[in-house]
């Protein structure tokens, strides 16, 4: 009896002592993930609203603000050329998207093979990633300069009469797809070789039982081992690609003729140069949706290509 | 047995020619990776008056180190470069910090809706950075902040959602008994966190802060925005700016992307393998 109440009396301060411990525990757990909610809340939910509502309005720092509904809106699907003509630039630019993933998981699968010297070509890889996007884009546009750019020069040397590149109408997209790529690998051949190591060396080795060639081992046993990772590329890729735009300022400045003008680019014009921070809001929001619907598609296709284990 | 042995031999011969194709592969793109890095100094070390040869030279008649004396004097590089460190370290250290104590909470502590909350933290990361680029604009024109450092530091001292991610991912594998032996000492949460949590997370925060030193060193697109006075001017628009002045004089303009560059390049030497674990690791958990 004494020893059921002792054991009742301890087992009750030990409930109380743990409430006690547990309501402290929560009060510093509230408090160490506050700075980060504050943050979001003043620094992305705040700006986002409000520019929300900018959109709607002619705001541009000088007069007060006229609400102005849906026109910003009308003016970018309707009115303005430069936003299909942008956008169409900034599809065009994504190319590089799927080119630079082929050829990151090209140098991936050689990469693989664990040869000698492996860790200095993939240092050499991923060395641009790290680079300062200004430093790069100085050296390309040296490279690709028309009258002395050692590009053309050694085109010439095998014998291709090769265009002027970035001043270019045709040209200068294609040339920023290059230099893109040039740019982005690293990160994707680093992604992928982790992948090729993860897939199980097991699946090869029964494959290579029943007789099948390393082409047929890539397509049915690497490919949808991988394809979770080249979704993550993919998607990741995508997003910053539909944002690019820095190197395109450095190297081209948009032109020529807009031609590489892309559409973070245009809205970083109209809010800077023309200082219709009204309609960059709109725009802003317009360019918002289309990143989230194509982040929203590829999830929904990826169902039929990409294979989890 | 001398057929299984030919035969052996045959595959090594095969293998060990896919594995000379594979290095001449290699060896291409090893080449068009490296060009670029060395035409830059190859450029920048040419003197005056043989930039235009052409067929284009590597090596000119000497090198003219004279470049790197001249960029210094016309464009104000070590200006550039403490600018740069005033706005990244603080932001690097106080984010690093701000952001362990919420991984911490998030992978260790027990409160209600903690899973949740950080489900929504997450998701904001959706939000393009792109789209975010004029409404942050406008409201820290607002606040009177443009030409100034505060808008390129103050929101990351906030933490970063992506940061918190890795980390409460890395503090997740820290074995509980420290811990539980720790609060029996009746130790609370912050001190577990300062005495416990912070030494043993130190690979992961050396990772973070590496990566997030080396982005905000080569940031362009913030300073573009919101600095205007050239005293403020961080190391990459002072050298941007500097480019768009000399547009044409590439030995100097190529001197100074190799200085910009000789920063992340002594980095990366050091810390190669955190550079590339983060990259990894961050792609792989996501």
């Amino acid at each position: 009896m004494e020893a059921e109440v002792a054991a009742d009396v301890k087992t009750r301060t030990a409930k109380r002592k743990r409430s006690a411990l547990f309501r402290s525990e929560m009060r510093w757990g509230y408090l160490f993930i506050a700075p980060p909610f504050i943050g979001v809340a003043v620094f992305t939910l705040y700006p986002l609203l409000n520019s929300l509502y900018m959109s709607l309005t002619n705001f541009n720092f000088g007069q007060p603000a006229a609400f102005i509904g849906l026109d910003n809106y009308k003016r970018a699907l309707a009115d303005d050329p430069l936003v299909w003509k942008t956008l169409w630039n900034t599809f065009y630019a994504a190319l590089g998207v799927p080119l630079g993933m082929i050829v990151a998981l090209g140098a991936a699968l050689l990469l693989d093979r664990k040869l000698r010297g492996r860790n200095f070509f993939r240092m050499l890889f991923f060395l641009p990633t790290i680079c300062s996007v200004v430093a790069l884009a100085m050296v390309w546009r040296w490279i690709f300069n028309a009258d002395y750019g050692l590009l053309n020069y050694y085109l010439g040397v095998i014998g291709i009469d090769a265009p002027a590149w970035l001043i270019d109408q045709t040209w200068a997209m294609p040339a920023m797809i290059i230099q893109g790529i040039w740019g982005g690998i690293g990160v994707s051949i680093i992604m992928y070789l982790a992948a090729l190591g993860n897939v199980p060396t097991s699946l090869y080795e029964a494959a290579t039982v029943d007789g099948a060639n390393a082409w047929q081992k890539f397509i049915h046993i690497t490919v949808p081992g991988i394809s979770p990772v080249t979704f993550f590329i993919l998607i990741t890729s995508l997003i910053g690609a539909l944002q690019d735009f820095p190197r395109f300022q450095l190297l081209t400045g948009g032109g020529p003729n807009y031609s590489t003008t892309t559409i973070v680019y245009y809205l970083y014009t109209v809010a800077f140069q023309y200082s219709e921070m009204g309609y960059a809001s709109a725009l802003a929001w317009f360019l918002g949706v289309i990143i989230m619907t194509i982040i929203v598609l590829n999830f929904a296709f990826s169902k039929r290509w990409v294979h989890y284990n | 047995m001398s057929t299984i042995a030919a035969g052996l031999g045959k595959r090594k011969a095969a293998q060990r020619l896919v594995d000379l194709a594979a290095y001449v592969l290699l060896g291409i793109g090893g080449i068009i990776m490296a060009v670029p890095f060395l035409w830059m100094l190859a450029t920048s070390l040419k003197p005056d008056g043989e930039l235009y040869s052409y067929p284009p030279e590597w090596i000119g008649s000497r090198l003219a180190w004279e470049n790197y004396r001249i960029i210094f004097e016309e464009a104000h590089l070590i200006r550039g470069f403490f600018n740069t460190m005033i706005v990244v370290v603080p932001t690097l250290v106080i984010g690093l910090f701000v952001c362990a104590m919420a991984a911490y909470a998030f992978a260790k502590l027990r409160f209600p809706g903690r899973d949740k909350l950080f489900l929504v933290l997450i998701g904001t990361m959706v939000v393009p950075g792109a789209v975010m680029m004029i409404p942050a604009f406008i409201m820290f024109k607002t606040f009177g902040w443009t030409d100034s450092w505060k808008p390129l530091m103050i929101p990351g001292m906030f933490g970063a959602p992506i940061v918190i991610f890795f980390l409460r991912q890395f503090i997740k594998t820290l074995p509980d008994e420290l811990e539980d032996a720790a609060k029996i000492d009746g130790m609370s949460p912050p001190g577990i966190f300062l005495r416990i949590v912070i030494p043993l997370t130190k690979p992961a925060l050396i990772t973070q802060g590496i990566l997030s030193f080396n982005a905000g060193y080569n940031d362009y697109l913030g300073p573009l925005i919101y600095l205007n006075s050239p005293e403020r001017y961080t190391l990459q628009l002072e050298l941007a700016s500097f480019s768009s002045y000399y547009v044409t004089e590439w030995t100097l303009v190529m001197a100074g992307a190799v200085v910009a560059l000789i920063p992340t390049l002594v980095l990366f030497a050091f810390a190669q393998r955190f550079f590339i674990e983060g990259i990894a690791l961050t792609g792989i958990k996501a």
